[in-house]
């Protein structure tokens, strides 16, 4: 069965980049994929997400009615997405940004105070790891130690080298604080 | 005194770079004079082989019929795009955009302007004679105040249509260009002065120096409803207190 | 072949241009092609070859009819407003008998629009968007991959046929990632000699490149090679897929991203029990009518499915005349169909 998760939240809290180094570990770990962005004028600021297709197959729509998941950075994100998910799907929500509850009945839904872990870690910049490894956990898709690969090497091509070991302990984090 | 045709000099022949193909120039008509001289620059630099000439739309449309090199017919004021294209693909060659006022300094101000701006290696003749021969002698942008056309049949009134363009000041304004002159056709002096320019102009490209411009003033007796001579006096006398002769640019 | 990459189809229609010999690039910055122009901008001057940022799409476009002239292999790029722009010099380019790749990936219109994924620009592609009796063959990936192998093919036929060729993809192709194996890079060096190509007449007559002639008898003949050539192109270059076809009862007439859309659309209904198939035009222009006709005589309907008002669905009915049903489901403005409902769509006219 295809895995299909939306990512959404503001700009700037991560969204396209965590799309990206899911479709890429998804890739690596000899999955097809397609990684969809919304795209936008504004390049700061505005609401972003992205869409990953993981499947053992060819992938056909890259874009989903009916994500098997929903990564929700703050409230609007959950408005918007939240009736869509699939039955028994998962949803994370940052519980930091996003005081209400959940209103889907048949869905599994994990929330994670993400600004916290963050900051626990040590920067809030690495909430969107924090999210995504908290899906790896709850899908249990790919390994926690091949996301964490991927997401070294993305960054070691960027010349971003030093915030490798912050971001692998942010996926960490994430990946331990989903508790069913 | 008999004729001594065994020892006759030939002192004036046409250049081996202009074909003998029938101008399509009305009488007293300026291109032919610019086409000769541009012709004979070739030969003497010995470029022929490797000059792309790119024409315009106007009346300099068959141009591409009187040269013995290779020759792109553009769209309406696209030739300096089309010129940077060629450059730029093979730089070995020596293009030269032949372009009129409303080529130029009309439809084509972007083209034109942004290729001067990038410094391309070409060589621009500009042919500003003030008005659109072709279509029937419509204003030109460079169109003197008060100028009678058939698009401004009570005289062009800058109210309503701006003023004439200095198009070669505008581009003497931009850091890139090495090379940028105007110059007339209607005396043998001022022809000397031009064929100067020109070879100036290609020897700047076939130096790598960069973009130079030949702003050239040429009648249009037929358009100006003017006799041919009429026509001549007409740039010495009016048409040069708007357009002035001599260098802008010359980095040289 | 090489190892799979995860990357956007603007950046692997931009690499597969430069593993086809692209040398010459030019094009002006608009959205949803940026990181095309972008990966150009990177790319070329690093191999020593051009790229030009330049001022308008008109003057992006003349300067793919100067380097096409003087025999390279080059490429403009833009969206849909631009390639509005550019129609100026399609019709230049298709008149002088030059080779060039264009690439379109379209967003929604009319007007500015927006630049969500679009196919509103069939009509422009294929029936010729600028003045006078042309046609450029016009190619539509529906994958990231095929994107790349349809550059590369693009620019083959461009040369083959002298003919400009539009590579028509939309928005949501432009902006995805999908793993690919890039193509191999082409030796330039062992392209054919351009014997038309104005780069010097030296020890030959001078080539002249020009779309014009005002005799209408001689022009006429410049026609008659156009449309010589075009006949050509439609007997040998149609290219098409169908998916599922064999035992369907209703198909889908589909392309670009639509169509892949559709293939998941086909799981869920045939899970249902609708027998559903595609078919899929890769060549919009030659369209592959004939196949289309064949395939009506076998199917009860055929659904077309596209992000416009209906564009291909006229090609699609020309094709089908009465052989069958030929319903319509599109979408526009940027609006994506999705999977459930185009199944919703056929489930109207199933069984």
């Amino acid at each position: 069965m295809d895995n299909s998760v939306v990512i959404a939240g503001f700009g700037g809290q991560g969204v396209i980049l965590a799309g990206k180094i899911l479709a890429q570990a998804g890739m690596n770990h000899g999955l097809e994929v397609t990684w969809l962005p919304s795209y936008g004028p504004e390049m700061r600021g505005g609401t972003a997400n992205c869409t990953v297709v993981l499947s053992n197959d060819p992938v056909g729509s890259p874009i989903v009615d009916n994500p098997t998941a929903l990564i929700a950075m703050n409230l609007p994100s959950l408005d918007k997405f939240e009736s869509t998910v699939a039955t028994n799907g998962v949803i994370i929500m940052n519980s930091s940004l996003i005081q209400r509850r959940r209103k889907q009945k048949d869905v599994r839904s994990f929330s994670l105070a993400l600004n916290d872990l963050a900051q626990k870690v040590g920067s809030v910049k690495t909430i969107n790891m924090i999210a995504l490894g908290a899906y790896i956990k709850a899908s249990g898709i790919i390994p926690l130690s091949t996301i964490q690969t991927t997401m070294a090497q993305m960054l070691k091509k960027d010349g971003k080298d030093k915030f490798i070991p912050l971001n692998r302990k942010a996926l960490k984090e994430g990946y331990n604080a989903l508790q069913e | 005194m008999p004729v001594d045709v065994q020892n006759m000099q030939k002192v004036f022949a046409r250049p081996n770079s202009l074909t003998d193909a029938k101008s399509t120039y009305c009488p007293g008509c300026h291109h032919g004079i610019l086409t000769r001289i541009i012709a004979q620059t070739i030969d003497e630099l010995g470029i022929v082989e490797r000059t792309i000439g790119i024409v315009p739309v106007g009346c300099a449309v068959f141009a591409y019929r009187w040269y013995r090199c290779d020759a792109i017919q553009a769209a309406h004021g696209r030739a300096s795009a089309v010129a940077t294209g060629v450059k730029r693909a093979n730089p070995s060659l020596i293009v030269f955009s032949y372009q009129g006022d409303g080529d130029f300094a009309s439809i084509g101000t972007a083209e034109s302007i942004h290729a001067a701006n990038r410094g391309e290696n070409i060589t621009v003749i500009f042919v500003n004679n003030q008005v659109y021969g072709m279509t029937g002698g419509e204003m030109a942008p460079t169109s003197l105040v008060g100028q009678k056309t058939t698009t401004t049949p009570q005289g062009r009134d800058p109210k309503l249509f701006g003023y004439p363009i200095r198009f070669s000041e505008m581009i003497a304004q931009l850091d890139a260009p090495v090379y940028v002159t105007r110059q007339a056709l209607y005396d043998t002096k001022r022809i000397k002065e031009a064929t100067k320019a020109i070879k100036k102009a290609f020897t700047n490209q076939v130096k790598e120096r960069g973009y130079s411009l030949v702003e050239v003033l040429a009648t249009c007796p037929t358009n100006w409803r003017m006799k041919p001579i009429d026509a001549n006096k007409h740039v010495a006398n009016v048409v040069e207190k708007t357009y002035r002769l001599g260098d802008l640019v010359n980095r040289g | 072949m090489g190892k799979r990459l995860l990357l956007r189809g603007n950046e692997v229609i931009a690499e597969a241009a430069i593993r086809a010999g692209c040398q010459c690039y030019f094009a002006y910055p608009i959205t949803p092609q940026a990181e095309l122009l972008q990966h150009m901008a990177v790319n070329m001057p690093r191999l020593g070859r051009t790229f030009i940022q330049a001022e308008s799409e008109l003057a992006a476009i003349n300067m793919v009819y100067g380097a096409a002239s003087a025999g390279v292999r080059t490429m403009t790029s833009s969206s849909s407003p631009g390639i509005s722009l550019k129609q100026e010099g399609i019709s230049y380019l298709a008149g002088s008998n030059l080779p060039a790749v264009i690439v379109n990936i379209v967003r929604g219109g009319p007007g500015l629009g927006d630049i969500a994924p679009s196919q509103c620009d069939y009509f422009q592609a294929t029936k010729g968007g600028g003045h006078g009796d042309y046609h450029m063959i016009v190619l539509g990936p529906s994958t990231v991959p095929e994107a790349g192998q349809l550059t590369m093919l693009a620019f083959e036929l461009a040369d083959q046929y002298r003919t400009p060729v539009m590579l028509l993809a939309d928005g949501m192709l432009g902006q995805m990632m999908e793993p690919v194996e890039l193509p191999e890079p082409i030796e330039i060096s062992s392209l054919p000699q351009k014997e038309w190509a104005t780069n010097g007449a030296k020890g030959r007559d001078p080539n002249i490149i020009l779309s014009f002639d005002l005799d209408p008898e001689v022009l006429k003949q410049m026609n008659l090679i156009l449309q010589e050539r075009y006949r050509q192109i439609e007997a040998k270059e149609v290219r098409y897929e169908e998916t599922a076809t064999g035992d369907a009862d209703i198909a889908i007439v589909a392309y670009g991203t639509v169509a892949r859309i559709v293939k998941t659309v086909i799981k869920m209904a045939r899970a249902e029990g609708i027998k559903l198939g595609l078919f899929r035009p890769i060549t919009l222009w030659p369209f592959p009518s004939q196949a289309l006709k064949k395939l009506s005589e076998k199917v009860a309907t055929v659904l077309t499915v596209e992000m416009s008002a209906g564009q291909m669905w006229e090609d699609v009915r020309l094709a089908i005349a009465e052989r069958a049903e030929t319903p319509f489901y599109g979408e526009m403005g940027g609006v994506i169909p999705t999977p459930q409902r185009i199944l919703s769509e056929v489930k109207k006219h199933a069984g």
